[in-house]
């Protein structure tokens, strides 16, 4: 346990002071640049730490500020800028690669998601347009109905 | 404004769309954050200390493994704390060990027992999905205490 930690005072790493938020904004924009995005950050929130990325931005904060900060960058292309929480704050050296080597843990699950996110700009933006929203539903999946005991003698059977 | 948690917990797609319609999503970034940020606690990579294992014991069994048990410390109150739920049923981004599996199976098993609305989905892998996939989100926000309905 570091020095400052166990004397109750400011944890010894920087970024992680409570009350301050991470969060990432990733951007699949033809119009918009991770660069872009960042110039925009800095002159919207200048006291809050802002790290451009080639997926977007990470920007950490006091959570009021990243609050209005992601709010403000969403309007830039609400279809197509995504933002996600994040525990650790950007660098941390626990997290960060620079020091780990190799990819960051959670970029593969990021580009994965990365993958489908156009599909998910579509949706957004058929919420727009009233006859693409009245497209079927993705129905839920039941778990919770019982067997029923024809499919169950069928079962039997097959077995 | 309703918690809603989210299954994968690293999702940025559920993540974003919670945050989007107006709820606030409960990931794995918000329990990993309440542990960065307590002051006292240094036990790097997670700030996991031996007490959490213990912790877990209130959601698996003693025998089960120490990872899963560890796991649970983090989603298990944010699961008891969720209003709302949505499982993502194919998502193989959460792919991992037998401590992420199986915390996996229980956190999804979990959800399924507390009697909060639930909405599953699957992975959109076409335009037309993705519309259904949004709109199905959308809805099942709105209905929720507090939902933007636009």
């Amino acid at each position: 346990m570091s020095e400052a930690a166990s004397a109750g005072g400011l944890p010894a790493r920087p970024g992680v002071r409570p009350g301050t938020a991470t969060k990432y904004v990733f951007v699949d924009s033809p119009d918009l640049t991770a660069a872009d995005l960042a110039l925009r950050a800095y002159e919207i929130a200048p006291a809050a730490q802002i790290k451009e990325t080639c997926f977007g931005l990470m920007i950490n904060g006091l959570e009021a500020d990243v609050e209005r900060l992601v709010k403000a960058l969403r309007a830039l292309d609400p279809d197509r800028i995504f933002v996600k929480d994040r525990g650790f704050p950007p660098g941390d050296e626990r997290r960060c690669r620079a020091n780990l080597g190799g990819a960051r843990p959670g970029f593969y699950g990021h580009e994965n998601e990365m993958r489908l996110i156009r599909y998910i700009s579509s949706g957004l933006r058929a919420l727009r347009d009233p006859k693409k929203a009245d497209l079927l539903r993705a129905k839920p999946k039941k778990h919770d109905e019982p067997l029923s005991p024809d499919r169950l003698r069928e079962l039997i059977e097959e077995s | 404004m309703a918690k809603v948690y989210i299954y994968p917990g690293t999702s940025l797609i559920l993540s974003d769309l919670v945050a989007r319609f107006g709820h606030q999503p409960l990931g794995s970034a918000l329990a990993v954050r309440e542990r960065v940020q307590t002051p006292g606690l240094d036990s790097p990579p997670l700030q996991i200390t031996p007490e959490d294992p213990k912790k877990g014991l209130r959601y698996a069994a003693v025998e089960v493994p120490s990872g899963v048990r560890g796991r649970m410390s983090l989603f298990g109150p944010q699961i008891e704390e969720a209003e709302a739920g949505i499982i993502i049923s194919d998502a193989d981004l959460s792919f991992g060990c037998m401590g992420c599996a199986r915390t996996n199976e229980l956190v999804q098993f979990l959800l399924h027992r507390r009697d909060i609305p639930l909405l599953e989905l699957d992975y959109p892998c076409n335009d037309e999905e993705g519309v259904r996939f949004v709109a199905a989100i959308k809805e099942f926000l709105s209905s929720l205490p507090g939902g933007v309905s636009t």
